[in-house]
C-alpha cells in the first residue's frame, strides 16, 4: 500500500514477478444499463416520495370541502389495483417466456399485459372524471390538489409505460429476442414492477386511510 | 385560460409585440451588443466553412472528453451573463443613496438579482463541475468513456437548452424577480402573474433532466466502469469526491422536479399546493426546495475538494496525506448534507427542538471539512511545494474557505441566525464559500487539467494576475457586506435611505472592479496561451509529474483514451508505474470497441427548448406539437440499433507510433 512496499518491491534481489500494468487482450467492462436504470427508478420513487410527503401534509386540508371518506369508491379501487397486480404478474409471464426463448409466448403475455395497463388507466380516468364532476377537482382544496397529484402522476408513469411496452412489441416482432431487446424488457420489467409498488402505497395510504 | 380561442391567441398565446422590452434602453444595447456579436459568430463560422465541423466533431459526439469541453465552455459564456449581473448590482447599490433611486428600476433590479443566482449556481457551477467530472473521471479510473455516451451528449444539450431558455428572457418577456428559490407565495400566479416565473420553471426543469441524467451516467460509470484492480479504496480522491456528488445529484435533483412541477400546476392549473387559501402550505415548498437545495451546496463544492487533494499531492511531490480519512470526510459531508436543510428558515417558527436538530447537525458538517483542510495542510508538509497556478488557487481557497465556513458556523446558531437571517451577512457567507470554493476550485482544475485537454499548458503569467485579481477583489467585494449584515442591512434592496453605509457599498464595488479584471486576465490567458501555444507543447502527457492515470496518456488523449485498458495496483496508479519503471507498449494493439455519434441528443433538446418556449407563453398548439415531435423523437432514436463501430487495430497503432515518435523527439 505505501511508498516503502512500492520501493521494496522495486529493489534489487526481489524475486516477486514484477506487476502488470496494463491488461493485455481486450476488457470489456460489465454492462452497466439494469444498473443504470434501477438507479433512475430509485431517483424517480424520490418524486413519488415528494408527492407522498406531500399528501401527507395537504392530506386533511379539506378547506370546508369534502374528504376522502365522501369520495372514495373502494370497490372501484380494489378493481383497479387487482387490475395492476394482475399486470404484473402477467409481465413475469412474458419474462419467463423470454427466458425460455419464446418469442410469441412474450408478445402474448406483453400484450395482455398492456390491456390490463389500458384498463387501469380507464379506470383512473372514469374516477377522476367523476371526481371533477361532482365539485371535487384539484383545485377545490389542498387535499383534492395533493390527492390528483399523486395519483395523476403515478397515471403518467402507467401511460408512459404502455407507449413503451407498445414500442418494444414492435421492435420484438422486428428483431427477436436479441440482447439489446432482453435487455430493454429487463428495463421495462422493473418500471412496471415499480409501478406496481408505489401504487400499494398510493392504495395505503391514499385510500384505505382516506376512507378511515 | 380557454374562454378565448381565437387563432392568434392559439398560436401566439400570451406573446404579443408588448412582451419585447424595447423601451428598457439596457436591454435594447444589450440585445444589440449580442445580436452583432452572436451574427459575427455565424459568419464567421459559415465563411470558414465550420458547420460540418461543428456538427460532426462537436454537437454530435458521444466523445466523453468533447462533452466536458462543451459543458466548460457553457459555464464559461454563462460566467459572463452572471457576472455582468452581478456588477450591475454592485454599480447599482453604490450609488442607489440620498434619495437616488440608481440607474435600475426596482423590477429590473429584482430580474438582475434572480437571474445572477439563477445562472452562477445552474448555468456556470454546475455546468462547469459536470464537465470537469465529466472529462476527467473516465480518465481517472481507466476507462475508454462512460457508461452511456449517447445519455451523456442528450445531457449536455437539455443543460445547455435551460441556459437558452433563460438568456431568451432577457429579450423577451422577463425574468422571475423573486430571487433564486422563487419561494411562493410570491411566485404563485396571483403575485408574479407574469411570465418570468414560467421562465424560471421550465429553464430548470429541462436543464434538471440534463443534470439528473448525467448523474446517473458517471455514478454508473465510477461503479461499473473502473480498470481492474482499482478498488473502491483504490480510486483517485476526485473520483471519490466526484462520486459522492453524484449521488447526492441522484438523490437530490427529483425533489427539485417534484417542487417545481408542483409550483408548475399552482401557476397553471390554479391547484392548491402553496396558496394561501384552500389549504396550501407555502412551506411545503420551501422545506422540499432546501431538500435539494442544501446537497446541491455539496454537489458543487465535492469534486472541488476532489480537486484539491490532485492539485495539493501533485505539487507538493507527495502522496496525499491521509487518504482514508479523505474518503470517509467526504462520505459523511454527503450523508450529514441531507440532515441539515431547515437551517435556511430557522425563522420559520419550527420550535427550539428542532432548530437545535439543524443547528447542531450543521455544525457538525465543519468536523469533516476541517479534517480535510488538515489533510491538505499535512500534504504540503515538508512537501517540495511548486507553486504552479493550481497550488495558488488552492491556497487562496484554503485561507477563504475556512473563514467562509466560520461564518456558516456562526450562522448555524439559530438565535444568531435569527438575527442575520436575509441579510448581507449571509449573502457575504455563501459567496465567501461558493467563490473561495467551487470557482477558485474550478480554475485550479481548469489549470491543471488544461495541457491534458489541449496538449499545452496555460500561460502562467495571465493565472497568476488572474488568481491575485480575483482573490484581492474577493475580499474587497465581500468583507463589506460581512459588516453591513452585521448592521442589519438586509439582501435584495435596490436603493438606501442610511448615507453612512454607502462607503461599504462603493468599497464593494470596486471590489467587483478587481473580479471583473481577473475575469478578463483569465480569458485573455487562452488567448496568450493558444498563441504560445509551441514553447507551453506537453509532449510527454504527464506535464506536471502527476500521480494518477489519465497522466499515463498522451495529451490530449487518444479518442480511445486507452490502447490498453490499465491494470492498478495503488492509490496512486500512474506513479507507481513511473516507479517501476514502466515502458509503454509498441506492439500488439487490438480493434477498440466505441461508440457512434449521433444528433439525436442535440435534436430532442432543440425541440425542448421550443416546447419550454411554447408553455412559458401559453402556445399551447406549438406546445401539443413539440410534445408529439418529442416523443416521436425519442421513439424513432430506439429503433437505432446500430451504435457502436470498432477503430481498427492499424489505426490504434498508427495513433500509438504518432506518440511514441513524440516521446522519442522531446525527451
Amino acid at each position: 500500500m505505501s511508498d516503502a512496499h512500492a520501493l521494496s518491491h522495486a529493489s534489487p534481489g526481489d524475486n516477486r514477478p514484477p506487476l502488470q500494468f496494463l491488461v493485455r487482450g481486450e476488457h470489456h467492462p460489465q454492462n452497466a444499463t439494469l444498473l443504470g436504470f434501477w438507479i433512475y427508478l430509485m431517483s424517480d420513487c424520490l418524486i413519488f416520495a415528494c408527492l407522498f410527503a406531500t399528501y401527507g401534509v395537504l392530506g386533511r386540508n379539506y378547506a370546508a370541502g369534502p374528504t376522502g371518506a365522501d369520495l372514495f369508491d373502494l370497490p372501484l379501487v380494489a378493481i383497479n389495483t387487482a387490475l395492476l397486480l394482475l399486470s404484473s404478474i402477467t409481465f413475469g409471464f412474458a419474462m419467463l417466456e423470454m427466458q425460455r426463448k419464446r418469442l410469441n409466448g412474450t408478445l402474448l403475455w406483453l400484450g395482455i399485459t398492456g390491456l390490463f395497463g389500458v384498463a387501469f388507466l380507464g379506470v383512473e380516468l372514469y374516477e377522476f372524471a367523476h371526481l371533477i364532476h361532482v365539485g371535487a377537482g384539484p383545485q377545490r382544496s389542498g387535499f383534492l390538489t395533493a390527492f390528483f397529484a399523486l395519483v395523476g402522476t403515478h397515471g403518467l408513469h402507467v401511460l408512459f409505460g404502455i407507449i413503451w411496452l407498445a414500442t418494444l412489441m414492435v421492435q420484438l416482432r422486428r428483431h427477436g429476442l436479441i440482447p439489446a431487446n432482453t435487455r430493454r424488457l429487463f428495463c421495462l420489467s422493473m418500471f412496471w414492477h415499480f409501478l406496481d409498488v408505489i401504487w400499494i402505497g398510493v392504495f395505503t395510504f391514499v385510500y384505505l386511510m382516506g376512507v378511515l | 385560460m380557454f374562454d378565448q380561442l381565437d387563432l392568434t391567441t392559439l398560436l401566439f398565446g400570451r406573446l404579443t409585440w408588448e412582451s419585447f422590452p424595447y423601451h428598457d434602453p439596457i436591454i435594447v444595447a444589450t440585445f444589440v451588443v449580442v445580436a452583432i456579436g452572436g451574427l459575427a459568430m455565424l459568419a464567421l463560422v459559415t465563411r470558414y466553412r465550420l458547420w460540418g465541423y461543428l456538427w460532426n466533431e462537436w454537437f454530435t459526439t458521444i466523445d466523453h472528453k468533447k462533452i466536458g469541453i462543451m459543458y466548460m465552455i457553457l459555464g464559461i459564456i454563462m460566467l459572463l451573463r452572471g457576472f455582468a449581473d452581478a456588477i450591475m448590482m454592485r454599480i447599482q447599490q453604490a450609488i442607489a443613496f440620498d434619495g437616488s433611486m440608481g440607474y435600475l428600476p426596482p423590477e429590473h433590479y429584482d430580474q438582475i438579482f434572480t437571474a445572477h443566482g439563477v445562472i452562477m449556481i445552474f448555468f456556470v457551477a454546475m455546468p462547469m463541475v459536470t464537465g470537469l467530472m465529466n472529462y476527467v473521471v473516465p480518465l481517472q479510473i481507466g476507462a475508454r468513456d462512460v457508461a452511456f455516451p449517447f445519455l451523456n451528449n442528450f445531457s449536455f444539450w437539455m443543460t445547455t437548452s435551460g441556459a437558452v431558455l433563460l438568456m431568451v428572457s432577457l429579450f423577451v418577456g422577463e425574468f422571475a424577480k423573486t430571487g433564486w428559490l422563487a419561494y411562493p407565495p410570491l411566485s404563485g400566479i396571483l403575485q408574479s402573474p407574469g411570465v418570468g416565473v414560467d421562465y424560471y420553471i421550465w429553464s430548470l426543469q429541462i436543464a434538471g433532466v440534463g443534470t439528473l441524467l448525467s448523474g446517473i451516467n458517471l455514478l454508473v460509470t465510477i461503479v461499473k466502469m473502473r480498470a481492474p484492480g482499482m478498488t473502491m479504496m483504490k480510486m483517485p480522491v476526485f473520483t471519490w469526491t466526484s462520486l459522492c456528488t453524484n449521488v447526492l445529484i441522484v438523490a437530490a435533483f427529483p425533489v427539485l422536479t417534484a417542487v417545481l412541477g408542483m409550483l408548475t400546476l399552482d401557476r397553471y392549473l390554479g391547484t392548491a399546493f402553496f396558496t394561501n387559501d384552500l389549504g396550501g402550505n407555502a412551506m411545503m415548498y420551501i422545506n422540499l426546495i432546501w431538500i435539494w437545495g442544501h446537497p446541491e451546496v455539496y454537489i458543487l463544492i465535492l469534486p472541488l475538494f476532489g480537486v484539491f487533494s490532485e492539485v495539493v499531492s501533485t505539487y507538493s511531490g507527495k502522496r496525499l496525506f491521509g487518504y482514508a480519512s479523505m474518503v470517509y470526510a467526504t462520505v459523511v459531508i454527503t450523508v450529514l448534507s441531507y440532515l441539515v436543510w431547515l437551517h435556511h428558515f430557522f425563522t420559520m417558527g419550527s420550535g427550539a427542538s428542532v432548530n437545535s436538530f439543524f443547528g447542531i447537525t450543521t455544525m457538525i458538517i465543519s468536523i469533516p471539512t476541517g479534517a480535510k483542510i488538515f489533510n491538505w495542510l499535512f500534504t504540503m508538509y515538508r512537501g517540495r511545494i511548486q507553486f504552479e497556478v493550481p497550488m495558488l488557487w488552492t491556497m487562496g481557497f484554503i485561507v477563504t474557505f475556512v473563514i467562509g465556513g466560520m461564518t456558516g458556523v456562526l450562522l448555524a446558531v439559530p438565535p444568531a441566525d435569527f438575527v442575520l437571517h436575509n441579510s448581507l451577512f449571509l449573502v457575504a457567507h455563501f459567496h465567501n464559500v461558493i467563490i473561495g470554493g467551487v470557482l477558485f476550485g474550478l480554475f485550479a482544475g481548469i489549470t491543471y487539467w488544461f495541457p491534458k485537454a489541449f496538449g499545452y499548458k496555460l500561460d502562467p503569467f495571465w493565472g497568476k494576475v488572474s488568481f491575485w485579481c480575483w482573490l484581492v477583489g474577493f475580499w474587497l467585494a465581500f468583507m463589506p457586506l460581512y459588516v453591513l449584515g452585521l448592521m442589519g442591512v438586509t439582501r435584495r434592496m435596490s436603493h438606501f435611505d442610511d448615507s453612512s453605509l454607502q462607503i461599504w457599498f462603493q468599497i464593494a464595488a470596486f471590489g467587483a472592479f478587481l473580479i471583473a479584471i481577473g475575469i478578463a486576465a483569465f480569458l485573455f490567458q487562452f488567448v496568450v496561451s493558444y498563441r504560445r501555444r509551441e514553447s507551453l507543447r506537453d509532449t510527454t502527457g504527464d506535464p506536471w509529474n502527476g500521480r494518477t492515470l489519465e497522466w499515463s496518456t498522451s495529451s490530449p488523449p487518444p479518442a480511445y483514451n486507452f490502447a490498453f485498458t490499465p491494470q492498478v495496483h495503488d492509490i496512486d496508479a500512474w506513479w507507481q508505474m513511473k516507479q517501476h519503471g514502466f515502458q509503454r507498449p509498441q506492439a500488439g494493439f487490438l480493434p477498440v470497441h466505441m461508440p457512434k455519434n449521433t444528433g439525436a441528443g442535440i435534436i430532442l433538446a432543440g425541440i425542448s427548448t421550443v416546447l419550454g418556449f411554447a408553455l412559458i407563453w401559453h402556445m399551447w398548439l406549438l406546445a401539443g406539437a413539440s410534445f408529439v415531435a418529442l416523443l416521436a423523437v425519442t421513439i424513432g432514436h430506439t429503433f437505432n440499433y446500430k451504435r457502436d463501430y470498432y477503430i481498427p487495430a492499424d489505426e490504434v497503432a498508427r495513433v500509438e507510433s504518432e506518440r511514441t515518435r513524440m516521446l522519442a523527439e522531446h525527451v
